[in-house]
Order: structure tokens, then sequence, then C-alpha cells
């Protein structure tokens, strides 16, 4: 008897994305889907809208992390104004654009770990739902709750400090900043009562890699297999090699390492990517285009970046990447939960690169803006927590917005999450009789692990509520368990 | 003691930046844990509501069908409901595609798009049954149901959610100084 499984977030009314498995007569999973259910048509939109106003607009796509958005429209805005794509900043605009978003990197990597992902380590995959959420972290645990609301909170003041506010700011413009950092500013970062200043986060972010270290240590075998499949990875690199969140050249590696993609300027890359449109998800489906749509999907984040980058160019960071490559023997990793690893190396990066920046003295510098030469487009990529965001826009003579492109991260992992899916779906429910609550847990902690985000895709967000009905061909629920 | 009051939150079509606002409010998220009990919200497990509650937090407008039903089951559960946010309160963001026609957007995205115009050669724009319906416009909640309040911003100040939230809480009116009118 084929059979059709639907987990359903019931929040699916607000927007989240929403899963469907096809199993055949044999009992094997056929298809499996993860649906994306919300459309903006902000590409539309945007049309005829003044160009300096995008790194605004842009990014109420999405809260979460708008400084990511800002950013990458000022880049492509910098193009159009003539300022260059990247290099052509004042050093105080470039520092302080860089500090905003490694302030940023650092409080979304903290909510990510802490608020939603760290209720599955302290308590289990297993442990009853009402328990499994932040609320359940501070009752059991308040030392790392008041730690993951401690280094939240420091990463959104270094984003109030460079973009005038926590949320939606305004501190890039087209060509570069409109504000420095003030020394008053600086100090209160730099110099805070204990723990709020940036030489305790980098202690924090050590802690917090010690705790998944530990983690990883009891559950080896879990952590290794599960959703473990190979794809490509792609992300941007300095042009040395380096990890850099802010801005680079692309680079794809195959999941053995072999580069296929040879550190491409940004301005280029619509020669290289496109986009799959299928009927049962709003969110679309990238690809490299000289690989196709079969072969040339990838993933991006945390674990695709540190595929990718031959180092860390901070020395704490650069000593964690080590330790992780020796478990892959130099290869890429992989294993979807080796996902979480990747990310608290890279808030541990931002720690190092926040703490160092403040001590710069080009923040408290007075050039702040430059223009050239105009130009009818610009692309700014940039690594937004979750991954590769791509933002291209065409500007008229008028200075109005003539056509805009965006590929925002969630949407390179748009494959990558359905393929976790599949492979969740096919280990665990092949010839299932029952659904059981591991089994739709499995499939969130695939998904999860993405963090996909959220708002600029799905809404998605945190711990997904599913609902599960086993339906037989006459349509009649067979089995129906919720969460 | 008095029992708690039962809070319940929802991200229609928003940003979540509402939410992370919210979450601004940093350490007093533990004083509020002990003030209130969570809900249905998107930030734990609770997926259906499982308690009339007291107050609801809605983020965002409505887009789609699915957004709509939602917000009047937040009706029905909550006594006090709060439109938290420019999107709420006015359709925000997402409304800039109120003036345009919806084909004309689907167009964009999925047809004429520079990474999708070459690479769509079925001319596919996504409209499964297993996915939502897009409305013709956007919607601001009160214009789908009665909103008993409304806090200003983009998003709205942290310390403005915790003077709301608490009290309401306590069952005083929030104070809703004329200078966090603003929607920057």
């Amino acid at each position: 008897m084929s059979r059709k499984i639907v987990i359903e977030p019931v929040t699916r009314v607000e927007g989240h994305g929403k899963v469907t498995l096809l199993l055949n007569d044999a009992g094997e999973v056929e298809e499996s889907r993860l649906h994306i259910v919300e459309f903006r048509g902000f590409e539309r939109f945007v049309q005829g809208r003044p160009f300096w106003e995008a790194p605004v607009l842009v990014q109420r796509l999405c809260g979460i992390c708008p400084v990511s958005h800002h950013l990458a429209a000022a880049k492509a805005m910098d193009v159009v104004v003539g300022a260059g794509p990247g290099d052509g900043l004042t050093p105080t605009a470039e520092k302080i654009r860089r500090l905003m978003h490694y302030g940023q990197i650092f409080q979304s990597h903290s909510l990510h770990f802490f608020h939603l992902a760290s209720p599955d380590l302290l308590f289990g995959y297993d442990a009853p739902p009402e328990k499994r959420n932040v609320i359940g972290v501070a009752a059991a645990n308040r030392e790392l709750a008041v730690q993951a609301v401690l280094m939240r909170k420091f990463g959104q003041e270094v984003i109030a400090a460079t973009a005038g506010k926590k949320i939606h700011g305004t501190g890039a413009v087209p060509g570069g900043v409109n504000k420095n950092l003030s020394v008053e500013e600086r100090d209160a970062l730099l110099n805070g009562p204990d723990p709020m200043n940036a030489d305790a986060m980098v202690r924090y972010a050590q802690g917090a890699l010690e705790f998944l270290k530990g983690y990883y240590a009891k559950n080896k075998t879990f952590v290794d297999t599960f959703s473990s499949f190979p794809s490509n990875h792609l992300s941007l690199v300095r042009e040395d090699g380096a990890l850099d969140l802010y801005h680079g050249v692309l680079r794809a590696v195959d999941s053995e390492g072999r580069r296929i993609l040879h550190d491409l300027e940004c301005q280029d890359y619509l020669a290289h990517i496109r986009e799959e449109v299928r009927s049962w998800s709003y969110m679309k489906f990238p690809y490299l285009l000289h690989l196709g749509p079969q072969n040339g999907w990838y993933r991006v984040g945390p674990l695709a970046r540190l595929n990718t980058v031959d180092f860390i160019p901070t020395p704490l960071a650069q000593e964690q990447l080590e330790a992780y490559r020796a478990v892959t023997g130099g290869k890429p990793h992989n294993a979807c939960l080796h996902t979480h690893w990747a990310r608290l190396i890279e808030t541990l990066h931002a720690a190092e690169v926040i703490r160092d920046l403040l001590k710069d003295p080009d923040l408290q510098g007075t050039n702040l803006r430059v223009k050239g030469k105009r130009e009818p487009q610009g692309v700014g990529i940039i690594e937004a927590p979750r991954g590769t965001l791509f933002h291209h826009y065409w500007v008229g003579a008028n200075d109005l917005i003539e056509r805009a492109n965006l590929i925002v991260s969630t949407t390179n992992n748009n494959e990558p999450m359905n393929r976790a899916v599949n492979h969740v779906a096919r280990t665990l429910m092949t010839k299932a009789k029952e659904i059981t609550e591991g089994m739709m847990n499995a499939v969130e902690v695939a998904i999860r692990a993405y963090d996909p985000c959220l708002s600029c895709a799905t809404h998605a967000y945190g711990q997904m509520p599913l609902e599960v009905s086993l339906v037989d061909d006459g349509g009649n629920v067979v089995d129906r368990k919720l969460r | 003691m008095a029992k708690k009051k039962i809070i319940a939150t929802a991200s229609l079509a928003g940003c979540f930046g509402c939410h992370m606002s919210f979450l601004d409010i940093d350490e007093r998220i533990l004083q509020l844990i002990e003030l209130v009990d969570f809900n249905k919200s998107p930030i734990n497990d609770i997926k259906k509501f499982t308690a009339h509650c007291d107050i609801g937090l809605i983020e965002g407008g409505c887009c789609n069908d699915e957004n709509v039903h939602n917000l009047v089951e937040f009706r029905k559960n909550c006594t006090t409901l709060v439109a938290v946010g420019e999107c709420a309160i006015m359709g925000g963001l997402p409304s800039m595609r109120n003036g345009i026609p919806l084909a004309e957007c689907l167009r964009e995205a999925y047809l004429d798009g520079p990474t999708v115009a070459d690479a769509n050669p079925l001319r596919i724009i996504p409209s499964d049954p297993d996915i939502p319906k897009i409305l013709d416009r956007v919607y601001p909640c009160h214009e789908v149901v009665k909103i008993d309040y409304a806090l200003p911003g983009c998003p709205p100040r942290a310390d403005l959610i915790w003077e709301a939230l608490t009290a309401l809480v306590e069952g005083r009116e929030p104070v809703i100084p004329y200078d966090v009118f603003k929607y920057d």
C-alpha cells in the first residue's frame, strides 16, 4: 500500500515550512519535499524606488540578520556610485561595516546555538517537547542561559554602536557609512564591566565550544552519521584563501575538496549561478550553471565556509579549525550536525575580530564616504550568518532602481535541506508501520542544523512544531501524531 | 500567589524583527518567565492553543490565506490582542507590493528574473495545493480582526515591548510615550 506522509508545522499558518513524503508499495520513501510557503515579491516592488533606499528597505525582509541585507545592498550600491567592488571605501567606512557585520555574526550564531540548538543537546532529542526550548534551558542551566542572553546582547550592542539601532539600522550608505565609532562607544564595548566586553566574549565563545565538544565526544557516532551526505560547498573567501565574512571572491569545492568554482569575482556571479523553479515551493533552487541543476547544487553557511577556506586569520579560531579538520583528515565535512561545531568556531572568530577591530584607531576616522563614476549596475555579496547572500541591482540615470535580483542564504540551502529531509526519512521511515516522536524529531533536527532563516525565506523559526499524518490510498488518516 | 498570565505570540507576514526586539529585553527575559507562561509561540513547541491566553502578540500583517486563518485563531484564543510593529499595524514593507498586480510580482520572481529567465523552460510559477494561496494585497491586522493595542516601531523598542507587556500583565494601561511613535 502506498501512502503519503505529511509533516506539517501546525504553525504553517504562520508561514512555516512543511514536509511531505510519499511512500511506495514496498514502504520505501519515493519522494520527499520541504515546501517553503512565503512569497514577498521584493524584486518587483523595489523597482522605481531611489537606489539609496535599498540598504534600509531590503533588510526588512529579515529581522534576524538585517545587517547582512543592509550591507549586501550597500555593497552593491557602492559599485553603482563608483566606489568600487569592495576595496574602494575609506579605511574607516570599511572597518565600521566589518565591525557591524561581525557583531551580527556573533549575535546570530549565539542565538542559534543557545536558543535553538542547545535544548536538544542538553535534554536529548527525545526529551519531552514542553521542556525543549530556551525557557527549559533557563530552568535547567541558568548559567548557560545567562551566557546566551549576554552573548546575544553584546553582539546587538556592537550593531547598535555602528548602525545606530539594534534592528534595522541605517549605518551603511552607498559609498561608505554615516557615522564612525566614538571613543566612548569603543570603550563601552572594549572595557565594559565584566562580562560585557570583548575579552569576556572571546572567553564565552571558547566555553561554548568546549561544551559542544563534550557533547560530541559522548555522541560521536550519531553526530558523524546523522543526515550525512556528500555535497558541493560554496562561500566567499578572501583573495589569499582566508575566512572573510564581509568580502572576497566566490569559491566552491566538491565533496572531496576539489575546486569547482575558482575564486570568481563577485560581479561575475550571473555567468555562473542559476535558479530552478519547482511548482511546490515558493523558494527557488540555485545551482552552478556549468554543472546543471542535477549536480550543481551546493551547501552554504558555516559548514560550507570551513570547507572552502584555507585558514582562519585569527589564532584561537585557527587552532580550533585545525582540530576540526583533523577529524576528517582534511577532507570536507559533510555531516549535518558538524554545522554546529563550525558555527561555534566562527563565533569565536567573530569575537576575536571584534576585539581586534575595536583597538583600531581607524574606527575614529572622519573620512566616511567616497564616490566616483556612476555605474548602471552593482552586485553585493556577503557571507550572512547562514551563508552566501547575493544582491544585484540595476539603477537608471534617474537614480531609480530598474531591476533587482536577490538570492538569500537559505535559498542557497534549499536543495541541501530537501536532501537532509530525504536522508532522514529514508533512514528512519522506510517500512515503518508507525510514526514515532523520534522520527519527527529527527526530521526537524536535520532542517534546523541549517539554521534556516526563516524570515528571509520561510518564517519557520526555532522549534518547528510538527503534525505528521499517515494517509492511506483512499485518503484516510491511519495514524496521526502531534508534537 | 496570583495565577500567572498566559501569553502567545505569532509572526505573520513580518520579518521576525519584532520577535528579535522582544529578545532584546535581554536579562529581563529571565524575569519575564517568572511572571508569565508562554503558550503557542514560534519560540517553543506548542503548536496549537492548549489554553485560553490573556495576551496575544502579533507581528506582521496578512499576505496569504494561512496568515488570515492564524490571526483569526489568535483573536478567538486571546483576551487582549496586540499588533506589534509597523507590519501588523499598517502592513509595513511587504505591503509595498499593494500597488502592483500580484501577477507582475510572480512573473519577476519566477519567469523574468536574471537567474531564472533562461532556467525555467516550463515557465513554472509555484502553485501546488501544498503551499498557501497568496492574497491580492497585504492586509494590516485590524482589517481582519479587532485589535486592542498597537505598539509602534520598526521594530518597537525593546523597552516599549517590556513596558507594554508588564503593564498588561499587571492590569495597568500601557504608557506609550510620544517619542516612540516612529517607524524608522
